[in-house]
């Protein structure tokens, strides 16, 4: 079953091996690459995947997050944990 | 079409070459395949890749032919890593070693996709004619994981094979793969000469379908599976390429660009080659993938057909193949008036008792013995 929940995401979320993010000069933005896989990123999203490197805990991207959009912290913590399982459920996260 | 309108490439095949040590009877590369002569050098490829990346391309498939035949294959992926672009590595691992593989994945490779012929060694090497290649594989499966590279199992499942689709499964699942992908076998070229001993009835299509929905969520936290669903037994057809010309080119080991690799099946298109133009120029202008961009080309039942900008009518080389007319609608359709015409012919292809192939690249047919 797919996560749904914090409870399932990794301590320190990287991206599963054979998916990097990758700025597109062409298409001005940032996609996400997998095998027969192609997902374009947009602001937010861009800023959570660029920090899932394995060094950052959950609450570490969300902090860093609600820093630069300047947003309220449960609000930022809801949308990176939807975010993370979606990719979890999709093998694009480790 | 407007240059504003003109879709963005995503993906480039690059067959890097047409020589392999397997003879799979549904090859996709073309009955006439190219010798080594032909093949385009390590500079015209990184040009390539290069051109590529700069319009838009995100993911090159290296692809063959057996890539690893290209002593320069190192330089090759490097190069493509270099333009910026995601590369896979589509192999049987046939000429492949642990060092070779390491120096791939310090060169940039990404990602490692590697065919299974069947789960049964004995039948998986008289599929591929080639004896000894399944034991390969199966090792140099787990070496490939060994590297921390992702590794994506493919099947081309056919009559020999489709009775064991689960056990693919779970097979690319205790290697390690964090994919599979079951693709029925499609029908032009080698596979088109060998459909009667490859076409599935229905009822192993169906039965094979099922099985893989039962056991998805089984496997749902380890891998991802990609199911390609058979064209004969469908009533839709599949938006062939994501539609001609919008999202993928092929180039060939001597340098034409394809829109799919069976687009020479279509007599009087005119490809061009990268030796002679740039890849962007090809991509907006060239004749064969303008043919059948958009929906302008359509006949009828596709030009009124609400779901035209949804599967572009189909693939091109089916409709030549089974309606006599590449702009027709797509046999796989229900709306098409051969449709009944592709049911039939797949249904007395799946009952015959021929399991002979013609193996590709060689020249005689040749039977099943056991």
């Amino acid at each position: 079953m797919p996560d749904s929940d914090a409870a399932n995401l990794p301590e320190y979320p990287r991206l599963a091996p054979g998916v990097r993010l990758h700025f597109d000069r062409t298409r001005d933005a940032w996609v996400l690459l997998g095998p027969e896989r192609v997902i374009e990123t947009e602001g937010p999203a861009s800023e959570i995947l660029r920090r899932c490197d394995g060094t950052r805990t959950v609450e570490q991207i969300v902090g860093e997050l609600a820093a630069i959009y300047n947003a309220e912290r449960a609000q930022i913590a809801g949308d990176v944990t939807e975010m993370l399982a979606e990719l979890r459920a999709k093998r694009m996260l480790a | 079409m407007s240059v504003a309108a003109m879709p963005l490439p995503l993906g480039l095949l690059a067959e890097l070459t047409h020589r392999c040590p397997l003879a799979c009877p549904y090859c996709s590369n073309p009955l006439t395949l190219e010798d080594r002569a032909q093949e385009l050098d390590t500079g015209s490829w990184a040009r390539v890749f290069q051109e590529a990346a700069g319009m838009g391309v995100l993911q090159v498939h290296l692809s063959g032919g057996e890539p690893a035949a290209r002593r320069d294959l190192v330089q090759l992926v490097a190069a493509a890593h270099e333009a910026g672009l995601y590369t896979n590595l589509i192999t049987s691992s046939i000429g492949l070693d642990a060092p070779r593989l390491a120096r791939l994945k310090e060169a940039g490779l990404d990602h490692v996709q590697l065919s299974l012929q069947d789960v049964d060694a004995a039948s998986a090497d008289r599929i591929a004619g080639y004896p000894g290649g399944h034991a390969r594989k199966l090792a140099f499966a787990r070496t490939i994981v060994g590297q921390g590279l992702a590794l994506t199992i493919n099947a081309v499942v056919h009559r020999a094979n489709i009775g064991r689709v689960a056990a693919f499964v779970e097979v690319a699942a205790s290697l390690g793969a964090g994919r599979v992908e079951i693709a029925h076998a499609q029908y032009y070229g080698w596979a088109l000469r060998n459909r009667q001993a490859l076409m599935p009835t229905r009822d192993q299509v169906d039965q094979a379908m099922q099985e893989v929905e039962q056991i998805r969520p089984r496997y749902a936290d380890r891998l991802v599976i990609d199911l390609v669903v058979p064209d004969y037994y469908a009533r839709r057809p599949k938006a062939c390429m994501g539609g001609w010309a919008r999202r993928s080119l092929n180039v060939t080991p001597s340098g034409r660009v394809l829109p799919c690799h069976a687009a020479e099946t279509i007599p009087g298109l005119e490809f061009w080659s990268v030796r002679e133009h740039a890849l962007s120029a090809i991509w907006r202008e060239s004749p064969a993938f303008q043919a059948f961009r958009g929906t302008a080309w359509m006949l009828e039942p596709c030009r009124s057909c609400s779901l035209r900008e949804a599967d572009f009518g189909g693939c091109r080389c089916q409709a030549l193949a089974l309606a006599g007319d590449a702009r027709a609608a797509d046999p796989a359709c229900e709306l098409s008036p051969h449709h009944g015409r592709m049911l039939a012919l797949a249904e007395q292809d799946s009952a015959g008792a021929d399991s002979s192939y013609l193996y590709r690249g060689r020249m005689a047919r040749e039977s099943i013995a056991g």
